[in-house]
Protein backbone atom coordinates (compact mmCIF):
# COMPACT_ATOMS: atom_id res chain seq x y z
CA UNK A 1 0.00 0.00 0.00
CA UNK A 2 1.51 3.31 -1.06
CA UNK A 3 0.64 6.60 0.55
CA UNK A 4 -1.50 7.87 -2.32
CA UNK A 5 -4.33 8.90 -0.01
CA UNK A 6 -2.25 9.95 3.01
CA UNK A 7 -3.13 13.64 2.91
CA UNK A 8 -6.81 12.91 2.58
CA UNK A 9 -6.66 10.42 5.45
CA UNK A 10 -4.91 13.06 7.59
CA UNK A 11 -7.96 15.23 7.09
CA UNK A 12 -9.84 14.26 10.22
CA UNK A 13 -13.47 14.09 9.03
CA UNK A 14 -12.38 11.54 6.41
CA UNK A 15 -9.60 9.54 8.09
CA UNK A 16 -8.91 5.83 7.48
CA UNK A 17 -12.54 4.98 7.92
CA UNK A 18 -13.74 7.52 5.38
CA UNK A 19 -11.10 6.37 2.93
CA UNK A 20 -12.33 2.77 3.26
CA UNK A 21 -15.87 3.94 2.68
CA UNK A 22 -14.82 5.80 -0.47
CA UNK A 23 -13.21 2.67 -1.88
CA UNK A 24 -16.53 0.82 -1.50
CA UNK A 25 -18.60 3.45 -3.25
CA UNK A 26 -19.96 3.64 -6.77
CA UNK A 27 -20.52 7.06 -8.32
CA UNK A 28 -22.24 7.50 -11.66
CA UNK A 29 -21.36 10.65 -13.57
CA UNK A 30 -23.81 11.56 -16.30
CA UNK A 31 -21.97 13.60 -18.92
CA UNK A 32 -18.27 13.78 -19.70
CA UNK A 33 -18.02 17.42 -20.68
CA UNK A 34 -16.58 20.19 -18.55
CA UNK A 35 -18.37 19.28 -15.31
CA UNK A 36 -18.10 15.53 -15.94
CA UNK A 37 -14.35 15.47 -16.49
CA UNK A 38 -13.78 17.80 -13.52
CA UNK A 39 -15.89 15.70 -11.16
CA UNK A 40 -14.42 12.45 -12.46
CA UNK A 41 -10.82 13.52 -11.98
CA UNK A 42 -11.32 14.68 -8.40
CA UNK A 43 -13.32 11.60 -7.39
CA UNK A 44 -10.85 9.24 -9.10
CA UNK A 45 -7.91 10.87 -7.34
CA UNK A 46 -9.84 10.74 -4.05
CA UNK A 47 -10.13 6.96 -4.42
CA UNK A 48 -13.84 6.40 -5.09
CA UNK A 49 -13.77 2.65 -5.78
CA UNK A 50 -16.03 2.57 -8.79
CA UNK A 51 -16.77 5.36 -11.22
CA UNK A 52 -19.08 5.08 -14.21
CA UNK A 53 -19.01 7.88 -16.72
CA UNK A 54 -21.58 8.11 -19.51
CA UNK A 55 -21.65 10.49 -22.45
CA UNK A 56 -23.21 10.66 -25.91
CA UNK A 57 -20.68 12.89 -27.60
CA UNK A 58 -17.11 12.87 -28.92
CA UNK A 59 -14.17 15.20 -28.25
CA UNK A 60 -13.81 18.34 -30.36
CA UNK A 61 -11.19 21.08 -30.36
CA UNK A 62 -13.58 23.55 -28.73
CA UNK A 63 -13.72 21.26 -25.67
CA UNK A 64 -10.01 21.48 -24.80
CA UNK A 65 -10.25 24.94 -23.21
CA UNK A 66 -12.11 23.51 -20.19
CA UNK A 67 -12.66 19.75 -20.39
CA UNK A 68 -9.70 18.70 -18.37
CA UNK A 69 -9.27 15.01 -19.19
CA UNK A 70 -8.92 15.47 -22.94
CA UNK A 71 -5.91 15.94 -25.20
CA UNK A 72 -5.36 17.13 -28.75
CA UNK A 73 -5.12 13.49 -29.82
CA UNK A 74 -8.63 12.88 -28.53
CA UNK A 75 -9.95 15.80 -30.58
CA UNK A 76 -8.03 14.70 -33.67
CA UNK A 77 -9.45 11.18 -33.56
CA UNK A 78 -12.91 12.28 -32.39
CA UNK A 79 -12.69 9.92 -29.45
CA UNK A 80 -15.96 9.40 -27.61
CA UNK A 81 -15.74 11.55 -24.50
CA UNK A 82 -16.57 8.71 -22.13
CA UNK A 83 -13.79 6.52 -23.56
CA UNK A 84 -11.18 9.31 -23.63
CA UNK A 85 -12.11 10.20 -20.04
CA UNK A 86 -11.76 6.60 -18.85
CA UNK A 87 -8.37 6.20 -20.51
CA UNK A 88 -7.06 9.29 -18.75
CA UNK A 89 -8.61 8.31 -15.40
CA UNK A 90 -6.92 4.92 -15.62
CA UNK A 91 -3.59 6.70 -15.91
CA UNK A 92 -4.45 8.86 -12.91
CA UNK A 93 -5.56 6.03 -10.61
CA UNK A 94 -5.21 2.35 -11.54
CA UNK A 95 -6.45 1.20 -8.11
CA UNK A 96 -10.05 2.02 -8.88
CA UNK A 97 -12.49 0.67 -11.43
CA UNK A 98 -13.62 3.06 -14.14
CA UNK A 99 -16.32 2.20 -16.61
CA UNK A 100 -17.18 4.25 -19.69
CA UNK A 101 -20.44 4.16 -21.60
CA UNK A 102 -20.99 5.83 -24.95
CA UNK A 103 -24.70 6.46 -24.84
CA UNK A 104 -27.41 9.05 -24.49
CA UNK A 105 -28.85 8.77 -21.02
CA UNK A 106 -32.55 8.07 -21.51
CA UNK A 107 -34.91 6.46 -19.00
CA UNK A 108 -33.78 2.87 -19.60
CA UNK A 109 -30.11 3.78 -19.59
CA UNK A 110 -30.41 5.82 -16.40
CA UNK A 111 -32.36 3.07 -14.64
CA UNK A 112 -29.57 0.63 -15.44
CA UNK A 113 -26.89 3.13 -14.45
CA UNK A 114 -28.58 3.85 -11.14
CA UNK A 115 -28.98 0.17 -10.29
CA UNK A 116 -25.88 -0.09 -8.08
CA UNK A 117 -25.04 3.59 -7.65
CA UNK A 118 -24.50 5.31 -4.32
CA UNK A 119 -24.60 8.76 -5.89
CA UNK A 120 -25.49 10.33 -9.22
CA UNK A 121 -23.57 13.37 -10.39
CA UNK A 122 -25.18 15.66 -12.91
CA UNK A 123 -22.73 16.79 -15.54
CA UNK A 124 -25.24 17.11 -18.36
CA UNK A 125 -25.89 20.10 -20.56
CA UNK A 126 -29.67 20.11 -20.66
CA UNK A 127 -32.77 20.21 -18.46
CA UNK A 128 -34.45 17.19 -20.05
CA UNK A 129 -31.78 14.80 -18.82
CA UNK A 130 -31.62 16.52 -15.42
CA UNK A 131 -35.34 15.99 -14.91
CA UNK A 132 -34.87 12.32 -15.78
CA UNK A 133 -32.03 12.08 -13.25
CA UNK A 134 -34.27 13.83 -10.73
CA UNK A 135 -37.09 11.29 -11.15
CA UNK A 136 -34.74 8.27 -11.18
CA UNK A 137 -33.16 9.60 -8.00
CA UNK A 138 -36.56 9.86 -6.32
CA UNK A 139 -37.73 6.48 -7.61
CA UNK A 140 -34.56 4.71 -6.42
CA UNK A 141 -33.90 6.91 -3.37
CA UNK A 142 -30.38 7.78 -4.52
CA UNK A 143 -29.01 11.29 -3.94
CA UNK A 144 -27.90 13.39 -6.88
CA UNK A 145 -25.91 16.59 -7.20
CA UNK A 146 -27.07 19.23 -9.64
CA UNK A 147 -24.43 21.42 -11.23
CA UNK A 148 -24.62 23.83 -14.16
CA UNK A 149 -22.80 26.78 -15.64
CA UNK A 150 -22.74 29.23 -18.52
CA UNK A 151 -20.68 32.34 -19.13
CA UNK A 152 -19.22 33.25 -15.73
CA UNK A 153 -22.26 32.01 -13.81
CA UNK A 154 -22.66 28.68 -12.07
CA UNK A 155 -24.80 26.95 -9.46
CA UNK A 156 -25.10 23.69 -7.57
CA UNK A 157 -27.48 21.90 -5.22
CA UNK A 158 -27.55 18.51 -3.50
CA UNK A 159 -30.85 16.66 -3.77
CA UNK A 160 -31.52 14.08 -1.05
CA UNK A 161 -34.70 12.06 -1.65
CA UNK A 162 -37.10 12.29 1.29
CA UNK A 163 -35.24 15.27 2.76
CA UNK A 164 -34.59 18.20 0.46
CA UNK A 165 -36.75 19.73 -2.25
CA UNK A 166 -36.11 18.13 -5.63
CA UNK A 167 -35.31 19.85 -8.91
CA UNK A 168 -38.99 19.87 -9.90
CA UNK A 169 -39.86 21.64 -6.62
CA UNK A 170 -37.25 24.29 -7.39
CA UNK A 171 -37.95 24.75 -11.10
CA UNK A 172 -41.70 24.11 -11.32
CA UNK A 173 -41.56 24.65 -15.08
CA UNK A 174 -38.69 23.67 -17.37
CA UNK A 175 -36.79 26.82 -18.33
CA UNK A 176 -37.25 27.74 -21.98
CA UNK A 177 -34.72 27.49 -24.80
CA UNK A 178 -32.43 30.48 -24.32
CA UNK A 179 -31.30 29.40 -20.89
CA UNK A 180 -29.86 26.11 -22.10
CA UNK A 181 -28.68 26.91 -25.61
CA UNK A 182 -26.89 30.02 -24.59
CA UNK A 183 -24.35 31.48 -26.90
CA UNK A 184 -22.71 33.31 -24.02
CA UNK A 185 -19.74 30.95 -23.97
CA UNK A 186 -18.10 29.73 -20.78
CA UNK A 187 -14.90 30.35 -18.85
CA UNK A 188 -13.05 27.46 -17.22
CA UNK A 189 -12.84 28.90 -13.66
CA UNK A 190 -16.60 28.80 -13.26
CA UNK A 191 -16.57 25.14 -14.30
CA UNK A 192 -14.00 24.45 -11.60
CA UNK A 193 -16.06 26.34 -9.03
CA UNK A 194 -19.14 24.24 -9.76
CA UNK A 195 -17.03 21.07 -9.74
CA UNK A 196 -15.54 22.06 -6.37
CA UNK A 197 -19.01 22.50 -4.87
CA UNK A 198 -20.25 19.22 -6.35
CA UNK A 199 -17.25 17.13 -5.29
CA UNK A 200 -16.98 18.58 -1.76
CA UNK A 201 -20.58 17.54 -1.13
CA UNK A 202 -19.93 14.19 -2.81
CA UNK A 203 -17.03 13.46 -0.44
CA UNK A 204 -19.22 14.33 2.57
CA UNK A 205 -22.04 12.09 1.36
CA UNK A 206 -19.80 9.18 0.45
CA UNK A 207 -17.96 9.23 3.79
CA UNK A 208 -21.12 9.57 5.85
CA UNK A 209 -20.37 13.14 6.95
CA UNK A 210 -23.96 14.16 6.32
CA UNK A 211 -24.10 16.70 9.14
CA UNK A 212 -21.49 18.74 7.26
CA UNK A 213 -23.57 18.95 4.08
CA UNK A 214 -24.13 22.49 2.85
CA UNK A 215 -27.93 22.18 2.49
CA UNK A 216 -28.03 25.33 0.43
CA UNK A 217 -28.43 26.24 -3.19
CA UNK A 218 -25.22 28.03 -4.17
CA UNK A 219 -24.77 30.32 -7.13
CA UNK A 220 -21.94 32.57 -8.21
CA UNK A 221 -21.02 34.95 -10.97
CA UNK A 222 -17.24 34.96 -11.08
CA UNK A 223 -16.97 37.94 -13.42
CA UNK A 224 -19.44 40.15 -11.58
CA UNK A 225 -18.17 38.98 -8.20
CA UNK A 226 -21.40 37.83 -6.65
CA UNK A 227 -21.76 34.79 -4.41
CA UNK A 228 -24.94 33.47 -2.88
CA UNK A 229 -25.99 30.54 -0.70
CA UNK A 230 -29.75 30.27 -0.39
CA UNK A 231 -31.75 28.09 1.98
CA UNK A 232 -34.47 26.65 -0.25
CA UNK A 233 -35.84 23.99 2.12
CA UNK A 234 -39.19 25.84 2.31
CA UNK A 235 -39.71 25.23 -1.40
CA UNK A 236 -40.23 21.48 -0.92
CA UNK A 237 -43.73 20.78 -2.17
CA UNK A 238 -45.98 18.13 -0.67
CA UNK A 239 -47.80 17.83 -4.01
CA UNK A 240 -44.64 17.69 -6.16
CA UNK A 241 -45.15 15.09 -8.96
CA UNK A 242 -41.55 13.93 -8.56
CA UNK A 243 -40.97 13.89 -4.78
CA UNK A 244 -44.36 14.60 -3.16
CA UNK A 245 -46.75 12.33 -1.30
CA UNK A 246 -48.24 11.00 -4.52
CA UNK A 247 -45.11 11.09 -6.66
CA UNK A 248 -45.56 9.49 -10.07
CA UNK A 249 -42.23 10.47 -11.68
CA UNK A 250 -43.71 12.17 -14.77
CA UNK A 251 -40.42 12.38 -16.62
CA UNK A 252 -40.01 8.60 -16.65
CA UNK A 253 -43.28 8.21 -18.57
CA UNK A 254 -42.49 6.85 -22.06
CA UNK A 255 -45.02 9.36 -23.44
CA UNK A 256 -42.70 12.16 -22.39
CA UNK A 257 -39.62 10.77 -24.09
CA UNK A 258 -38.12 12.67 -26.97
CA UNK A 259 -36.36 10.76 -29.70
CA UNK A 260 -34.80 13.84 -31.17
CA UNK A 261 -33.04 16.71 -29.48
CA UNK A 262 -31.32 19.89 -30.55
CA UNK A 263 -27.97 19.93 -28.75
CA UNK A 264 -27.03 22.91 -26.64
CA UNK A 265 -25.34 25.62 -28.67
CA UNK A 266 -24.07 23.10 -31.19
CA UNK A 267 -26.18 23.65 -34.32
CA UNK A 268 -26.71 19.91 -34.09
CA UNK A 269 -29.68 17.57 -33.96
CA UNK A 270 -29.49 14.14 -32.36
CA UNK A 271 -31.72 11.28 -33.47
CA UNK A 272 -32.19 8.17 -31.34
CA UNK A 273 -33.67 5.27 -33.25
CA UNK A 274 -36.58 3.70 -31.35
CA UNK A 275 -35.39 0.12 -31.84
CA UNK A 276 -32.30 -0.81 -29.84
CA UNK A 277 -29.31 -2.53 -31.32
CA UNK A 278 -25.75 -2.01 -32.39
CA UNK A 279 -25.11 -0.24 -35.66
CA UNK A 280 -22.80 -2.07 -38.04
CA UNK A 281 -20.35 0.67 -38.93
CA UNK A 282 -18.54 -1.44 -41.55
CA UNK A 283 -21.70 -2.12 -43.45
CA UNK A 284 -22.71 1.53 -43.18
CA UNK A 285 -19.31 2.63 -44.43
CA UNK A 286 -19.70 0.38 -47.46
CA UNK A 287 -23.15 1.65 -48.37
CA UNK A 288 -22.24 5.31 -47.84
CA UNK A 289 -19.07 5.00 -49.90
CA UNK A 290 -21.24 4.33 -52.95
CA UNK A 291 -22.79 7.77 -52.55
CA UNK A 292 -19.49 9.62 -52.68
CA UNK A 293 -18.62 12.18 -50.03
CA UNK A 294 -16.21 11.98 -47.15
CA UNK A 295 -16.14 9.15 -44.63
CA UNK A 296 -14.00 9.10 -41.52
CA UNK A 297 -14.12 6.29 -39.03
CA UNK A 298 -12.77 5.12 -35.70
CA UNK A 299 -13.82 2.04 -33.71
CA UNK A 300 -16.66 3.94 -32.03
CA UNK A 301 -18.21 6.14 -34.69
CA UNK A 302 -18.40 7.04 -38.35
CA UNK A 303 -18.48 10.56 -39.70
CA UNK A 304 -20.00 11.25 -43.12
CA UNK A 305 -20.39 14.46 -45.11
CA UNK A 306 -21.72 14.82 -48.62
CA UNK A 307 -21.44 18.60 -48.76
CA UNK A 308 -20.02 21.49 -46.74
CA UNK A 309 -23.22 22.23 -44.86
CA UNK A 310 -24.01 19.07 -42.99
CA UNK A 311 -22.12 16.24 -41.42
CA UNK A 312 -23.60 13.11 -39.90
CA UNK A 313 -21.91 11.18 -37.13
CA UNK A 314 -23.17 7.62 -36.60
CA UNK A 315 -22.51 5.97 -33.24
CA UNK A 316 -22.37 2.24 -32.61
CA UNK A 317 -25.25 2.51 -30.14
CA UNK A 318 -27.52 3.61 -32.97
CA UNK A 319 -27.61 7.37 -32.40
CA UNK A 320 -26.84 9.88 -35.12
CA UNK A 321 -25.71 13.46 -34.71
CA UNK A 322 -26.55 15.74 -37.62
CA UNK A 323 -24.27 18.77 -37.55
CA UNK A 324 -25.03 21.96 -39.42
CA UNK A 325 -28.74 22.24 -38.66
CA UNK A 326 -31.06 23.10 -35.79
CA UNK A 327 -34.09 22.01 -37.78
CA UNK A 328 -35.35 18.63 -36.57
CA UNK A 329 -37.38 18.00 -39.72
CA UNK A 330 -34.46 18.78 -42.00
CA UNK A 331 -32.25 16.53 -39.88
CA UNK A 332 -34.74 13.68 -40.03
CA UNK A 333 -35.10 14.04 -43.79
CA UNK A 334 -31.38 13.78 -44.24
CA UNK A 335 -31.17 10.84 -41.86
CA UNK A 336 -33.93 8.89 -43.54
CA UNK A 337 -32.58 9.67 -47.00
CA UNK A 338 -29.35 7.90 -46.05
CA UNK A 339 -30.52 5.22 -43.65
CA UNK A 340 -34.06 4.56 -44.93
CA UNK B 1 -37.08 53.00 -7.51
CA UNK B 2 -33.75 51.80 -6.15
CA UNK B 3 -33.24 48.16 -5.25
CA UNK B 4 -30.29 46.08 -4.13
CA UNK B 5 -30.31 43.14 -6.54
CA UNK B 6 -27.75 40.39 -5.95
CA UNK B 7 -25.65 42.78 -3.93
CA UNK B 8 -25.59 45.60 -6.47
CA UNK B 9 -27.58 48.82 -6.41
CA UNK B 10 -30.02 48.96 -9.30
CA UNK B 11 -32.37 51.63 -10.66
CA UNK B 12 -35.65 50.09 -11.76
CA UNK B 13 -37.82 51.83 -14.36
CA UNK B 14 -40.99 49.86 -14.79
CA UNK B 15 -41.13 46.87 -12.50
CA UNK B 16 -43.42 47.09 -9.46
CA UNK B 17 -43.63 43.38 -8.62
CA UNK B 18 -41.15 40.51 -8.41
CA UNK B 19 -42.54 39.03 -11.61
CA UNK B 20 -42.09 42.33 -13.45
CA UNK B 21 -38.57 42.63 -12.06
CA UNK B 22 -37.66 39.19 -13.44
CA UNK B 23 -38.98 40.30 -16.85
CA UNK B 24 -36.95 43.52 -16.68
CA UNK B 25 -33.81 41.55 -15.77
CA UNK B 26 -34.54 39.04 -18.58
CA UNK B 27 -34.79 36.24 -16.04
CA UNK B 28 -38.43 35.36 -16.65
CA UNK B 29 -39.02 31.70 -17.53
CA UNK B 30 -35.68 30.64 -16.10
CA UNK B 31 -37.09 29.04 -12.97
CA UNK B 32 -35.70 31.88 -10.87
CA UNK B 33 -35.87 31.58 -7.08
CA UNK B 34 -36.21 34.91 -5.31
CA UNK B 35 -35.46 36.07 -1.78
CA UNK B 36 -36.98 39.40 -0.80
CA UNK B 37 -35.34 40.97 2.25
CA UNK B 38 -33.97 37.53 3.18
CA UNK B 39 -37.38 35.88 2.99
CA UNK B 40 -37.68 33.19 0.31
CA UNK B 41 -40.75 33.48 -1.91
CA UNK B 42 -42.78 30.74 -3.48
CA UNK B 43 -43.04 31.16 -7.26
CA UNK B 44 -46.79 31.58 -6.86
CA UNK B 45 -46.10 34.79 -4.90
CA UNK B 46 -43.97 36.44 -7.59
CA UNK B 47 -46.88 38.08 -9.41
CA UNK B 48 -48.49 39.61 -6.32
CA UNK B 49 -45.40 40.56 -4.29
CA UNK B 50 -44.83 44.30 -4.63
CA UNK B 51 -41.44 45.98 -4.47
CA UNK B 52 -40.57 48.95 -2.29
CA UNK B 53 -37.71 51.40 -2.49
CA UNK B 54 -34.56 49.97 -0.87
CA UNK B 55 -35.69 46.34 -1.00
CA UNK B 56 -32.95 43.73 -1.00
CA UNK B 57 -33.57 41.10 -3.66
CA UNK B 58 -31.50 37.96 -4.20
CA UNK B 59 -32.14 35.93 -7.34
CA UNK B 60 -30.88 32.49 -8.35
CA UNK B 61 -31.73 31.47 -11.88
CA UNK B 62 -31.19 28.09 -13.47
CA UNK B 63 -29.02 27.40 -16.47
CA UNK B 64 -28.62 24.25 -18.52
CA UNK B 65 -24.97 24.28 -19.48
CA UNK B 66 -22.31 22.04 -18.11
ZN1 LIG C 1 -40.07 17.81 -5.65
Amino acid sequence: MNDRYSRQILFEPIGEEGQDQLSDKHVVIIGAGALGTGNAEILARAGVGRITIADRDYVEWSNLQRQQLFSEEDAKYRMPKAVAARERLEQVNSDIHVESLVLDAGVEELRELAEFADLLIDATDNFDTRLLINDISQERKIPWIYGACVGSYGLSYVILPGETPCLSCLLEKVPMGGATCDTAGIIAPVVQMVVAHQTAEALKLLTGNTTSLRNKLVSFDMWNNHYLAMDVQKLKKADCPSCGEHAHYPHLDPENQTKTAVLCGRNTVQIRPSEKGERDLEELSLSLSRLGGRIEQNPYLLSYSSDEEQRLVFFKDGRVLIHGTKDITEAKNLYYSLIG
Amino acid sequence: MKLIVNGASLDIDQARTIEELLVELKLAGKGAIVELNQEILDKSQHAETRLANGDKVEIVHFVGGG
